[in-house]
């Protein structure tokens, strides 16, 4: 039995082939999925790009600057869209990562009996699950009624502020902001509350044994150890947000003008414009909005790569 | 304690998946299901000739969708055999099945264009293009106390293009004698889709309109107001706005109870919108060979102004003969009376007779004989 193999390790010991079989197919198979993910967004991103293609020699960059659409002149810009994009994702942002991030530490922590809270978790997660038709549905009939009158204080009273400086018409980019705000909650407190749970409980103990307060601990110790989950939630998010379709279409009020920054004014987003659009779209018009996916596909992009910068900048200072 | 999570984790995706299934389901057009085949034909049975179910398909415009099923589900409880199933995805989506050669028949609120016409598969011939109805639209408003607006051109003209802003404005109350109008600002509601609707309207506002600049089209530039998707989409907005005003389909209007306003036409009469008015401005029309008729501005006195036809198109030489022959048959039921009865009552305009003649015989060259 003079064998070379080293019997150190358990992992080494003589398998049966029938097990290593099953172990070198598991290996390829994640291997082959994990690709073939990869190469699915490369084809669509190519797909996308082809179909594009003659409005991105036709307009090539100015395309992001310039805010008009008009399929009678065939002349297409997405300016508009793209600025209602980044602006309702960053009012849902706004609203959304503070509660978002509040409702997880008060989740994460034993303020409440877990007969209490495990229901808590339970619906706010559930709040993921209505399909956006129904919070477009109950922004038109619930949200945009209730939030009249105050657009319409804001504007009467503080009007002097660009950001009020329109009178409100019902829907518009605040109403679509505030109902992407709700839509990103449950995301950014479900893996809030997860990266939250996540930490380990020696750090927690050390905390309060070197006589931390509670709330010490939470800030000092547990949101700064949780960062980088709670990061990525927000970035899960926000690319929510910014690929949200429905809802928005249905409050956003879809007008192709920047007349101001008002965020009581009406806007547009470059997926509400596709969900307009694309059913009724011939010629260059199919291709100009295959150019705005591409564009929103860029964003998307870019803001990760932000994403993962400011990550790993401050994971690196802990 | 993760017991617990992963017990809530499992409950919480089949109950997002449950919503998936839900939001799915409330994405699909939202028309009645065909009707299920006839007991008589039995659909299993050998498909011997005659007595087997012809399930026709077609696909196109929305406006006109409402009558078409009610008129499909008519016709197949009048003849068990022909079961017409109808896609309302839209007039461009529509031609382009219709081009790509995927449906029976395809229907469109705007006719072919020339270009369009080339595209044609060369097997199937030339397009044969026939109006079904005509349709008209309306401006529905949300005032209250307001019953009976009256627009003048010169009113409506101001209000889509932005440059009359409240209810007051001298251009408005000028004809409308004692009416309380309200300082309220108008918000004007009009289509974020592109639409055939929209199409129609512009077209009117092209003619009716000096300062009208945004062309026409089924999307065109709006310099003010906003967008809502669909016919349900602008009646819902307006519905909910005080001091909305906006253009949508007489069905849609009248289906949800919308006050709509009197406009003025080109001899200068304020008309209040009903089939019968609209059906005016379709009388003694010059009809071109393939029926692309087309009165943005019609000359009657007591005619609705607003007013198109939409359009079915089949191929010359289709490749199912025995269901294009169902479809010309069934076109045929409708331009008689009990067609006509229902677009009536579902508030579209019946042809004129002397237009659906035409188009009969239209029908006729299409050549529906076996091969």
């Amino acid at each position: 039995m003079a064998s070379t193999t080293d019997h150190s390790s358990p992992m080494n010991r003589k398998r049966s082939a029938a097990t290593r079989l099953i172990d070198d197919g598991f290996v390829w198979g994640t291997t082959a999925i994990a690709i073939a993910v990869g190469l699915l967004l490369a084809v669509i991103a190519l797909q996308v790009g082809e179909d594009a293609l003659p409005a991105i020699q036709k307009f090539g960059l100015g395309f992001l600057v310039s805010n008009r659409w008009s399929v009678i002149d065939g002349e297409f810009g997405a300016l508009t869209q793209i600025y209602g994009t980044l602006v309702t994702s960053f009012i849902a942002l706004l609203i959304a990562v503070p509660i978002g991030v509040g409702v997880a530490i008060f989740l994460s922590e034993d303020f409440l009996p877990p007969r209490i809270k495990q229901p808590i978790v339970f619906l706010v997660e559930l709040l993921a699950a209505i399909p956006s038709v129904v919070y477009g549905l109950w922004g038109i009939f619930v949200l945009i009624p209730f939030l009249s009158p105050i657009g319409i204080w804001l504007n009467a009273n503080l009007g002097w502020i660009p950001l009020f400086s329109t009178a409100p018409a019902g829907p518009g980019i605040y109403a679509a902001g505030l109902v992407l705000a709700i839509m990103i909650l449950p995301i950014i407190a479900a893996i809030s509350r997860d990266a939250m749970v996540a930490v380990p409980a020696e750090l927690r103990q050390a905390a309060y044994g070197l006589g931390a307060t509670r709330w010490e601990t939470i800030f000092q110790i547990l949101l700064p150890a949780g960062f980088s989950g709670i990061a990525g939630g927000v970035m899960l998010a926000l690319g929510r947000a910014m690929g949200e379709t429905m809802a928005v279409t249905m409050l956003i009020g879809n007008s192709n003008t920047i007349d101001s920054f008002s965020i009581l004014s009406q806007g547009s987003t470059v997926s509400s414009l596709l969900a307009n659009q694309f059913a009724e779209a011939g010629g260059l018009q199919v291709s100009a909005l295959m150019y705005a996916a591409l564009v929103l596909f860029g964003l998307t992009l870019v803001v990760n790569v932000l994403a993962e910068i400011v990550v790993r900048r401050f994971s690196l200072k802990l | 304690m993760s017991f617990l999570v992963s017990k809530t984790r499992r409950t919480l995706f089949s109950t997002s998946a449950i919503a998936l299934v839900v939001g799915l389901a409330s994405c699909t057009p939202n028309t009645p299901t065909a009707p299920p085949p006839q007991a008589g034909g039995s659909p299993a049975a050998a498909p011997a000739a005659g007595g087997n179910t012809l399930t026709v398909s077609g696909a196109g415009a929305t406006a006109p969708n409402p009558l078409y099923q009610r008129w499909f589900q008519e016709y197949n409880r009048q003849n068990p055999t022909v079961q017409i199933s109808y896609d309302s995805v839209g007039s461009g989506a529509g031609v382009r099945r219709f081009l790509d050669g995927t449906v029976n028949f395809g229907a469109t609120d705007s006719p072919l264009k020339e270009e369009e016409r080339q595209k044609i598969p060369a097997a199937r011939g030339q397009a044969v293009q026939v109006p079904s109805t005509g349709l008209f639209v309306v401006f529905a408003y949300n005032l209250d106390g307001v019953e009976n607006l009256k627009l003048s051109r010169e009113a409506f003209c101001g209000i889509t293009d932005g440059s009359i802003k409240t209810w007051n404005d001298a251009k408005i109350t000028k004809d409308n004698a004692g009416v309380n109008l309200p300082a309220d600002p108008i918000t004007f509601v009009h289509r974020s889709d592109g639409s055939g609707t929209t199409d129609i309207f512009t077209k009117h506002l092209v003619k009716a309109c000096p300062n009208w600049k945004a062309g026409a089209g089924k999307t065109v530039e709006w310099s003010t107001g906003t967008g809502a998707k669909g016919n349900e989409g602008v009646s819902a907005q307006i519905q909910q706005t005080k001091g909305a005003i906006g253009y949508t389909e007489y069905s849609y209007a009248n289906e949800t109870k919308l006050k709509m306003a009197s406009i003025q036409n080109k001899a200068g009469d304020f008309i209040t919108p009903t089939p019968d008015a609209a059906a005016k401005a379709l009388v003694g029309a010059q009809v071109p060979a393939d029926f692309a008729l087309s009165v943005p501005d019609p000359e009657q006195k007591d005619a609705y102004p607003i007013v198109s036809l939409t359009w079915l198109l089949f191929y010359e030489n289709p490749q199912e003969p025995a269901k294009t022959k169902a479809m010309t048959e069934f076109m045929k039921w409708a331009y008689s009376e009990p067609g006509k009865q229902i677009a009536t009552e579902l508030g579209y305009i019946p042809l004129p007779d002397d237009l659906s003649t035409k188009a009969a015989s239209a029908l006729d060259t299409i050549k529906v004989a076996a091969k």
